[in-house]
Formats: structure tokens, C-alpha cells, sequence
């Protein structure tokens, strides 16, 4: 193909892969039943390359699908329209910390977790904080508008991204924000790029805004004999005016599948948990804390416990990290949503997701960050037993119409990627869609940033569920 | 067109690989940071444990046709089994790799240069412990086989010129036979010797009974026991390792043995597997009294003799885990206490200590090119402690800590020894 030789001759014939190992291992992300063969992948080294390789395929009208490590969760940067899987493996340097703007600027490749790491040496602070942190990137996580367990206090990415550059698809190279507190100068492009899933371009450098680290820091947990109690602790955490760092929860099948994976020592018999942190100034964080432990016992919790050491609370919250995946060990194909609640819905949405999997005769799971109303129902499932997926379809049509019943979302982090794009329109109406649509099309009017991403082909009609 | 071998290779994952391991993964990516091959190649997916797995399902599936990308993607896989601690989901990488090299063995022949190396480690060597005893050092082995012609034919020692001469240099001498251990008290272990333990690294295995005994095990050493069959099974020779596993469990079949011992973290690793691997009770019964020498010393409380010995730390240890005895059995706490409290020394932990040192048993000679980078990586890691001594759980990681001090020009000032040689001399040289 003549367009993999002109992108060849830009970046060096070592940083494009199309064998057949590579195009298999670049046909999937994190998310079950979608994956497809790209063309070639390239590993641009700068902005310039990538401003090249984005000509390339505008003249050819190749598809261009940017990936950081892969870990998404709704088929974004699954390349089902084939064409160029962009990588920033050799983009992955931090380039300048500004101690006296306090930001950091960076390229898309750095993992979230070395990023966390590098600032917190230096007594800063980055909390976005997703499951995936590990290994997820930056580019991802701001393409993505990545959430995590600190959301509910700190915000997610968009919160902290100060400035970007960005390739557009017209082959021109964006710079937008920058090292102000305030910038009122013009739309505010950088929103629109943060969370566009690489649909409108591709992010190339990022700067990010830092706050000092918290001095003190305190996990506790609570177990409980009933999923309402504790949604109940939640809600009157809220109501109590106090704002934890993290307030995750799980439920029974949930920590029965962490435990199995860390031996954390989980109670077998508790219906669910509450993971609770605080961090701050040490007395406020001590009184919240014990505040939060008596709201948890007067709602019911059977079981509280501080963590003592550090090593504790780590491992506690790597329990949770590691939820979803662990959950895959229950059955072949897991599934998971992000429905999204005002918090003060969560007890509700919860008893809803139930409902929904009895009714279904399904295997769903729930975990989430409660104090954000952001949920993660899990179905356990096997994507080869046909009749079983069309019950999982219709549970999850389920969730997402209870979720915007209740004013809410149909994702709240994962993005809408291809997997969530025929529900968009359940959430953001035919004039949100026709709105998203004319942005799309004035800035790829050729449609070959990401395609077949945010916009399905055909909406899916709206379920109607007898509610009762 | 699709040809005769990826048809045949096609079939061979369809009868050889699990569907059902395979449908474990959810690639949810947990594993690529813990992976050495992905982080090494700059995070090629390809490398990676969820891409090796991605293939084997592809392959089976019919989704890609067997070629030399993925046969590579396979080969450079150093079965440290690093992502399976690292996987929520509790994927058995090691297993479908093993079923993987499998299939890939049971469809295609051997290239030339693998075959030889094949032949000798594995009908050879590790097949049979008599010939094993007979050989000395590893370069004769070559030699004695008559297969350094296959090997110079092939282009082996073109090859390998750099990897033979450096294992040459840092073999040990051979000792002699080890003695028969002296009944004492408390639980009977039996004693696992291993080939390349047991042959190369006589001495070490005298003084783990000696250790064993200093702790107040009673130590047998049962007859007629043969290669664990790791280096088989690793490399897809299954049937080999299976017969290898049936041995020994016969050797071993004694009711009255509490525990069974050993010193190598590779051979200790597949020993508790051989429930897995054969899948009967008696199998499962072996496996759940493999333990390693380290665990066992410290259920004696071995550390509290090392502390009774007091003298001044003068010098800087460190420890590089055996990537099975940590990965597969869960072990790293224990050589590191044991370590900890020898006197004499002060312990310092190397960055990335649990990461694999690049010898993963004939790795270092079938993919050289790898194995030198992973070691140059880790030998980065020991410069910045300093230590004058580097101990290791098991005799190819220890070979390999050899031939990368010999690299770095470092031989006068780090030795690396096992952890049982330097337990001992704590010991002694009180």
C-alpha cells in the first residue's frame, strides 16, 4: 500500500509494524467482543511526525485510531475500521515541571502511575487516578476525560489539564491553553478535546495542572448486611457535608472475586463494603474519618476497621483497582458499564441494577466509586452463548434507561467509544447528537479521526421497561 | 493461500490449547507493566503476556495464519510468569504457554539450531540423570555429544560464540558426590537434588543437607529420582516431562515424608505443578510437600540461629528472586529474611530484584540478543547497590548473575552464590 510507504518514510521503516503478530495485537482493547485487524502500527517520535502521518491519511482517507496502552472499556481505541493504530510508546517523556506554576507538561506516552510517582517525590500531587493507572497513559486518560477512585473530591482529568497540543485532522497543529489560572480567550478548545476520544484529533502534548500533596492520608473500611445500608452511609456521608478523598464500594460477588485474587482477609458473609479515604490536614482527616466510621455503624455496618499502616490502605485500594479483572475469573466473558447517578440515587440505582439482573437472568456484579454516584455493574457472561448475550443486551439497555431515569448518565468515565454510541442519543437527545455531529464533521469532514467511535451508524430504540 | 504447517498449526492449538484457560484473560492489560519482553521492547504488545495469549486465540480461532511474527511473538517469551501475580483474573499463563510451545512442537520441526540445542538438553542431559552425573561443565556436554558439528553447522557457535565462552568462565568446579545425610529429629523432609544442582552445583547440595540438619530436619535422599522436567515442559516437550514427573513421583512415593525439598526455584516451581500437569491424586499429593529451602528453614526458625551470630556488617548484600519460586510459588519473603539475618552484612534490595535476570533456562541461548538486554538492564540495578555479594534461588539465575558480573568487568569486586552456599558460610564462619 503506497500510504504505509509514505508513513514509513516519515517515522522509519522500524517504527511501522504490519505483521501479522503485530496487526492481531493491536485489534483489541480492554473491551469484550469488539476487535478488528488495523492496517499498519506506527510509532510516531514528535508532533511533526504525527502532523505527517495525519496528512498521509487525509489524502488517502485512511482511518487513524490513536491508542495509549489499550486499556479502554467501551471499544475506543479498538480499530474497527481498520487503517493506522498510532502509538506513543517513544512519545512517553516528561518534558518540563514548572514548580512555580505548578504544572507539569508531558507527552501522551507516560503512564499515569509514573507520572503520580514522579510529582509526589517532589511533594506534588496529580489525583486523577483510574483503575488502569498502572499502565494506562496520559494521552489516554485525557482523551478518555479519565475519572478514578479520588473523583469524587479532586475531580477527574479535564480538571487538570491546563493546556494542549493537537494535530488537527486538517494537518494543522493546535495550541491551546496554557499555564493560566485563567484563560478566558475564545471557545474553550481544550474542553472540547479532553474526552473527544481521539475523534477530533490527536493530542500530542499535555499540560497538566498539579495541587500539593495532601499531608496526611487515611483509609478505613466498613462492611455491611445489605447493599441499601450501605448506599444509606453514602448518602448521609454527603448529607453530613463531608467530602472523602475516595468512597468505593463492592459488593458481595465483587470482593468474593478480590479476595480470591489478594487474600486481603474480606469477610465472606458481608453484603457489601464501603472503602473510605481521607487525607488532608491530619486532625480534620482523623475527625473525618471517625466521623464516617459512626455514620457507617449507625447505618448498620457490622464490621469497621482503620488501616494502620500505609501497606494496608495500598493494598485495600489495589483490591479495588483490581475488581473488574478479577471478577473475570467467575466466567468466561465479563462486561462491564459505568452508569452514573446524582449520588444522592445511589441506593436507588443499585436496587435497580438488581432488579434488572434477576428479571434478565443475569450475573451482574457492582462495584464503583459511590461517592460519585459513578457505578460499574459487571456481567459475567459468555459471549459464545448467543441467547444468554441477547439477555445481557437487554439488561444493559436496562441499566442505561433506570440511570437517566434517575438524571443520570450512561457513562461517567469510560467514554462512549463504539460500544455506548447507539445509547449516546438516549442520553444527549437527537439535538445533542445533531449538535456533537456538525463539531464532528466541520473538524473531520472525512471522517478518518477514529471512526465508527461516539456516532453509531443507527441509535438503538428505547426500551420500555415496566417499572414496579 | 493458507499452507500445510498453518493448517496443522491451526489443528495442533485446537487440540493443545485450552479454550477455556484462553477465555480467562479479559485483557484488561494488568499484566504489561510485570512483563520484562514488553517493557524491554519498548511495549510491543506483541511481547507482552496479553498479546501472547491474543495470538494463541487468534490461532485457534482461525483469526491469523501461523508465520515467523508470531512464532518470534512466542519464542521471545522468557516464561518468567511475572503477569500471572500481576492478573486479577488469575490467568494460567504458564500453562498456556506451555500447551502453546506444545502445539507449535507437535506441528512443526524444530529449526536446525533449536533441534541441536533440543537434542542435547533434553534427551540428553535432562532426561537422564546418570548421563547428566557423567558430563562436566557445560561446554563439554557440547562437545561430548558430538553436537558441537550439528551446532557449527547450523551456525550455532556463530551464534553463541559470547553466551558459551562467558558460561564457560563461570562454571563451577565439580565436587564430590554428596554424602548421605545423618538422621536427627522432628519432620522427615526428602531431598530433591536436581540435575543441574546436582552435577554442577554438588557442593551447594551437601550443604543444603547440612543447613537442613543445622535446623533439625531429618533428610533423605530418595534413589532412582530423575530431572524435574521444567526445561521439557517449557519448551513444549509435554509427554517428555510427564514421563519425567511419573519417575518421580515414584521415587518420592513415601508416606512418612513431611516435606519435599528443594533448592532450585525452577525445578521447585514445576515439582508444584505436577498436580497440574498429571492431574491425579497421587501427583497432587507430591505437589502439595514441594517446598523450597528457604521456607523450610525459616518454619525451623533458621533466622534466629543466623541472628545469634554476631558480627559487625562490613559489606552490602543483595537478592535477585528466582522468577518461578516468586512468581509460582509465592516465595520472597523468606530468603530475604534469612538473608537479612546473616551477620557480616547489611541487605539492600536491588530495584526490580523480582524481575527476570534473562537466563530462563536455555533462554540465554536461544535468544541471546533478549537475555543480554534484560541482563544489562539488571545489572544497571546492582551497580546501584553496591553489594559485594549477590544471592540467588536457583541455578540458572545464579549462572546468569555469573556471566553478568564477568560482563560489567566486576569480577573481583560481587560474587553471586547461591542463598544455601551463603547461609552456610554465615554459619560457618562463626
Amino acid at each position: 500500500m503506497e500510504w504505509i510507504e509514505s508513513i514509513k518514510k516519515v517515522v522509519g521503516s522500524e517504527h511501522v509494524r504490519t505483521s501479522s503478530a503485530h496487526l492481531l495485537t493491536y485489534s483489541y482493547d480492554a473491551t469484550a467482543g469488539f476487535q478488528a485487524m488495523p492496517d499498519a502500527v506506527v510509532s510516531p517520535g514528535s508532533t511533526e511526525d504525527i502532523r505527517q502521518i495525519m496528512e498521509i491519511c487525509r489524502d488517502h482517507q485512511v482511518p487513524l485510531v490513536p491508542r495509549g496502552s489499550g486499556t479502554n472499556l467501551a471499544a475506543g481505541t479498538a480499530p474497527t475500521s481498520g487503517g493506522v493504530v498510532l502509538l506513543f510508546n517513544r512519545m512517553n517523556q516528561i518534558l518540563e515541571l514548572d514548580e512555580d506554576n505548578l504544572c507539569i507538561r508531558v507527552q501522551p506516552g507516560v503512564l499515569t502511575l509514573d507520572l503520580c510517582n514522579f510529582v509526589e517525590e517532589r511533594g506534588l500531587f496529580y489525583p486523577p487516578d483510574p483503575s488502569s493507572m498502572k499502565i494506562s497513559t496520559i494521552g489516554g486518560n485525557v482523551s478518555e476525560n479519565s475519572g478514578g477512585l479520588r473523583g469524587l473530591k479532586y475531580g477527574v482529568t479535564k480538571d487538570y489539564v491546563l493546556g494542549l497540543t493537537a494535530v488537527l485532522p486538517n494537518g494543522q497543529v493546535i495550541k491551546t491553553g496554557g499555564k493560566l489560572a485563567k484563560d478566558v480567550a475564545g471557545y474553550d478548545l481544550k474542553a472540547l478535546l479532553v474526552g473527544a476520544e481521539g475523534t477530533l484529533g490527536v493530542v500530542t502534548e499535555i499540560l497538566l495542572k498539579l495541587i500539593p500533596k495532601p499531608e496526611h492520608q487515611r483509609t478505613g473500611i466498613a462492611y455491611f448486611q445489605s447493599l441499601e445500608e450501605s448506599a444509606a452511609t453514602v448518602s448521609e456521608i454527603i448529607s453530613e457535608r463531608i467530602i472523602p478523598a475516595t468512597l468505593e464500594f463492592m459488593d458481595r460477588g465483587t470482593m468474593d472475586a478480590v479476595e480470591r485474587f489478594m487474600n486481603l482477609g474480606l469477610p465472606k458473609d458481608a453484603e457489601a463494603m464501603l472503602l473510605i479515604e481521607q487525607d488532608g490536614e491530619a486532625g480534620q482527616v482523623e475527625r473525618d474519618l471517625a466521623a464516617m466510621i459512626d455514620i457507617s455503624v449507625r447505618n448498620g455496618a457490622v464490621i469497621t476497621a482503620v488501616a494502620e499502616t500505609e501497606e494496608e490502605a495500598g493494598q485495600l485500594k489495589a483490591g479495588r483497582r483490581a475488581a473488574l479483572s478479577a471478577l473475570a475469573r467467575k466466567r468466561p466473558t465479563t462486561i462491564l458499564e459505568d452508569a452514573t447517578v446524582p449520588r444522592s440515587e445511589i441506593a436507588n440505582m443499585v436496587r435497580k441494577i438488581r432488579e434488572i439482573a434477576e428479571r434478565n437472568q443475569v450475573e451482574i456484579h457492582t462495584f464503583g466509586h459511590a461517592g460519585d454516584g459513578n457505578l460499574h455493574p459487571t456481567c459475567l457472561t459468555d459471549i459464545r452463548n448467543g441467547e444468554e448475550m441477547v439477555r445481557v443486551e437487554r439488561a444493559f439497555a436496562e441499566i442505561f434507561e433506570a440511570a437517566i431515569d434517575l438524571g443520570g448518565t450512561i457513562t461517567g468515565e469510560h467514554g462512549v467509544g463504539e460500544m455506548k454510541s447507539p445509547y449516546l442519543q438516549w442520553k444527549i437527545g437527537d439535538e445533542g447528537i445533531d449538535l456533537m455531529k456538525t463539531i464532528k464533521q466541520a473538524i473531520d469532514p472525512l471522517n478518518i479521526c477514529n471512526p465508527g467511535k461516539m456516532f453509531a451508524k443507527a441509535n438503538k430504540p428505547r426500551v420500555v421497561v415496566a417499572h414496579g | 493461500m493458507v499452507s500445510a504447517l498453518q493448517e496443522k498449526m491451526k489443528e495442533s492449538f485446537v487440540e493443545h490449547v485450552s479454550e477455556e484457560l484462553l477465555t480467562d484473560c479479559m485483557r484488561c492489560g494488568f499484566c504489561l507493566p510485570a512483563c520484562p519482553t514488553y517493557l524491554m521492547t519498548g511495549q510491543d504488545e506483541a511481547h507482552s503476556p496479553r498479546g501472547r495469549i491474543s495470538l494463541m486465540k487468534a490461532l485457534r480461532d482461525g483469526q491469523v495464519l501461523w508465520d515467523g511474527s508470531i512464532e518470534d511473538s512466542l519464542d521471545v517469551c522468557l516464561g518468567c510468569r511475572a503477569c500471572e501475580p500481576a492478573c486479577p483474573a488469575g490467568v494460567q499463563y504458564g500453562t498456556l504457554l506451555e500447551e502453546a510451545r506444545h502445539a507449535v512442537l507437535d506441528a512443526k520441526q524444530p529449526g536446525l539450531k533449536e533441534k541441536a540445542v533440543r537434542k542435547i538438553v533434553f534427551d540428553g542431559l535432562f532426561a537422564d540423570q546418570k548421563k547428566m552425573k557423567r558430563t562436566v561443565g557445560l561446554i563439554r556436554i557440547y562437545q561430548a555429544t558430538g553436537i558441537q558439528k550439528v551446532a557449527r553447522a547450523s551456525g550455532m557457535m556463530r551464534l553463541l560464540p559470547k553466551q558459551m565462552s562467558e558460561m564457560e568462565r563461570v562454571l563451577p568446579q565439580i565436587r564430590r558426590k554428596v554424602r548421605p545425610a545423618k538422621p536427627t529429629q522432628t519432620y522427615k523432609v526428602a531431598f530433591f537434588t536436581g540435575c543441574l544442582m546436582d552435577t554442577m552445583f554438588q557442593e551447594t547440595n551437601s550443604r543444603t543437607i547440612e543447613l537442613l540438619e543445622m535446623a533439625g530436619y531429618e533428610v533423605d535422599i530418595p534413589a532412582n529420582q530423575q530431572c524435574c522436567g521444567a526445561l521439557h515442559g517449557h519448551s513444549g516437550e509435554v509427554p517428555k516431562a510427564k514421563k519425567n514427573a511419573e519417575k518421580n513421583i515414584l521415587a518420592f512415593n513415601h508416606q512418612d515424608y513431611d516435606f519435599i525439598v528443594q533448592n532450585a526455584g525452577g525445578c521447585g516451581a514445576f515439582l508444584s505443578e505436577y498436580g497440574k500437569l498429571l492431574d491425579t491424586d497421587e501427583a497432587r499429593t507430591f505437589s502439595g510437600k514441594i517446598v523450597d529451602i528457604s521456607t523450610l528453614l525459616m518454619k525451623a526458625g533458621f533466622d534466629r540461629q543466623l541472628q545469634a551470630i554476631s558480627k559487625e556488617a562490613q559489606s552490602v548484600v543483595t537478592y535477585q528472586d528466582s522468577c518461578h519460586l516468586r512468581n509460582v510459588n509465592g516465595v520472597w519473603e523468606a530468603p530475604r529474611t534469612l538473608i537479612g539475618s546473616a551477620s557480616g552484612f547489611t541487605y539492600i534490595e536491588m530495584p526490580n530484584a523480582a524481575g527476570c535476570c534473562g537466563s530462563a533456562g536455555i533462554y540465554n541461548l536461544l535468544q541471546p540478543e533478549m537475555s543480554a538486554k534484560i541482563l544489562a538492564e539488571k545489572m544497571k540495578g546492582v551497580k546501584q547497590v553496591g553489594p559485594s555479594v549477590i544471592v540467588t534461588s536457583n541455578p540458572g539465575c545464579l549462572l546468569q548473575m555469573k556471566v553478568g558480573i564477568e560482563r560489567e568487568g566486576l569480577s573481583g569486586q560481587i560474587e553471586a552464590v547461591h542463598i544455601v552456599d551463603f547461609l552456610y558460610e554465615s554459619m560457618k564462619n562463626n
